[in-house]
């Protein structure tokens, strides 16, 4: 799928990213493409800078340099109408599910319907009903967010997510805190709409399984950097090498992260932090 | 009824009334705002329906879940009044939003018209 798709331009194109919050620098230089109909999984240790990564990407924070493409247009520079033009093609579910508490699930999911549309309150009524089939949740339709389990949250989430047939859609951290099986769900969930639906799919995960799963490319950010963006086949070939044919520390500390092994050069690279001497300047 | 209609998007490219049989056939991409104007179309069929409606979906290149939603009213429309619609002609782009919904089997689809008809 990747060869085929990767002569059209790509559906987003992030250039020399870079942001800081204060004087902490969270993203340098990132470049990123992203084709269509392709799943992109980004991966990097906590704090890493993942989330800022997806919150530029969906134009909830505005970059300090650099360039960030949807569609082939330029958002870091969009006024709030036509962001607002293009965030009807994109959906997001985001790390908490973000419901709206004071409504009942399937009005949820048909709040982006009839903000974005006019279509009658019937049509919309059997779209939501789709969307809950989709993730299984179409009976609890009328229940209030407060009365799910933080998987059900989650796939309400995604239902919203998908109201308005999104051509993109981004997740950060879709399987965090579910149970293996509804876990696995959600990663269906996600092949089926990419590969049935042409959806092109950007996810931020922390779970290596699911990162194995459904990902096409894949790309590890470390320090708000990014070590490396390449197919599946190349990261499971670097998690399956051992470590003494990986010549640079880089492989070594992506292949450790893929691993989740405790010993290697992410541990080393912690020990060498400034953790003595900001304990002991304080004194 | 007119035979030949021309709305502002164009989606229903022409309407047949023979006998007991209605075939409608709608072109184009079906989205968010086409599906308003094919819904106000069958609607319109459903009220006096005949035995049987068949959308001919032959050149129809793109259907979103607005779409879908407005088949499945006609379709309850049409079965509270005992009567048949059936969907021709539909696409593999077209057929995976059915397949995805899971609503693939909910309608009766066909090769051709005349197989429609006749089922
Ligand atoms: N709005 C903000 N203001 C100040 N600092 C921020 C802000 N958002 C993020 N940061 C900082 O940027 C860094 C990266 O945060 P980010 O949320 O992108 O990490 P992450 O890779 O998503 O981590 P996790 O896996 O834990 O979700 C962190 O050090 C965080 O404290
Ligand atoms: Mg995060």
């Amino acid at each position: 799928m990747t060869e085929k798709t990767e002569q059209k331009p790509p559906i987003i194109e992030v250039r020399a990213l870079t942001k800081s919050f204060g004087s902490q620098q969270v993203l340098t230089g990132i470049n990123l493409d992203v084709y269509e109909g392709e799943i992109m999984v980004v991966m990097g240790g906590s704090g890493c800078g993942k989330s800022t990564l997806l919150r530029h990407l969906i134009g909830s924070i505005v970059p300090d340099k650099g360039s960030i493409k949807l569609f082939n247009r330029e958002i870091s520079t969009m006024s709030e109408p036509e962001l607002n033009d293009v965030r009807k093609r994109f959906g997001i579910l985001f790390q908490s599910g973000a419901l709206i508490n004071s409504m009942t699930v399937g009005d949820n999911v048909a709040l982006p319907i009839r903000e974005h549309t006019a279509l009658d309150e019937r049509t919309i009524e059997i779209m939501v009903k789709i969307k809950l089939e989709l993730v299984n949740l179409r009976e609890h339709a009328d229940k209030m967010p407060a009365q799910l389990s933080g998987g059900m949250k989650k796939r309400a989430g995604l239902a919203r997510a998908i109201a308005l047939d999104p051509q993109i859609l981004f997740y950060d951290e879709p399987s965090a805190g579910l149970d293996p099986v509804t876990s696995a769900e959600i990663d269906q969930l996600i092949i089926d709409l990419t590969r049935k639906l042409n959806v092109t799919s950007v996810v931020v995960t922390h779970e290596m399984d699911s990162a194995f799963t459904i990902a096409d490319r894949m790309c590890m950010l470390d320090k708000g950097i990014i070590l490396k963006v390449d197919t599946r086949r190349e990261f499971e070939l670097l998690r399956e090498s051992s470590v003494e044919k990986l010549s640079n520390q880089r492989d070594q500390l992506i292949r450790q992260f893929l691993r989740g092994d405790a010993e290697g050069p992410l541990t080393r690279c912690k020990e060498k932090s400034n953790y003595e001497e900001d304990l002991l300047e304080r004194v | 009824m007119t035979d030949q209609k021309n709305n502002s998007n164009n989606i229903v490219k022409n309407i047949i009334r023979r006998d007991d049989v209605v075939i409608l056939q709608i072109v184009g991409e079906i989205d968010m705002h086409s599906s308003t104007e094919l819904r106000g179309e069958l609607l319109e069929i459903s009220q006096n329906p005949p035995a049987q409606t068949i959308i001919n979906m032959s050149e129809v290149d793109f259907m979103d879940s607005s779409g879908v939603a407005v088949l499945i009213e006609a379709l309850q429309l049409h079965r509270r009044n005992s009567s048949q619609l059936k969907l021709v002609g539909i696409n593999q782009r077209v057929r995976s939003i059915f397949e995805i919904s899971r609503l693939d089997t909910i309608f009766e689809i066909y090769d051709s018209e005349d197989e429609a008809i006749s089922a």
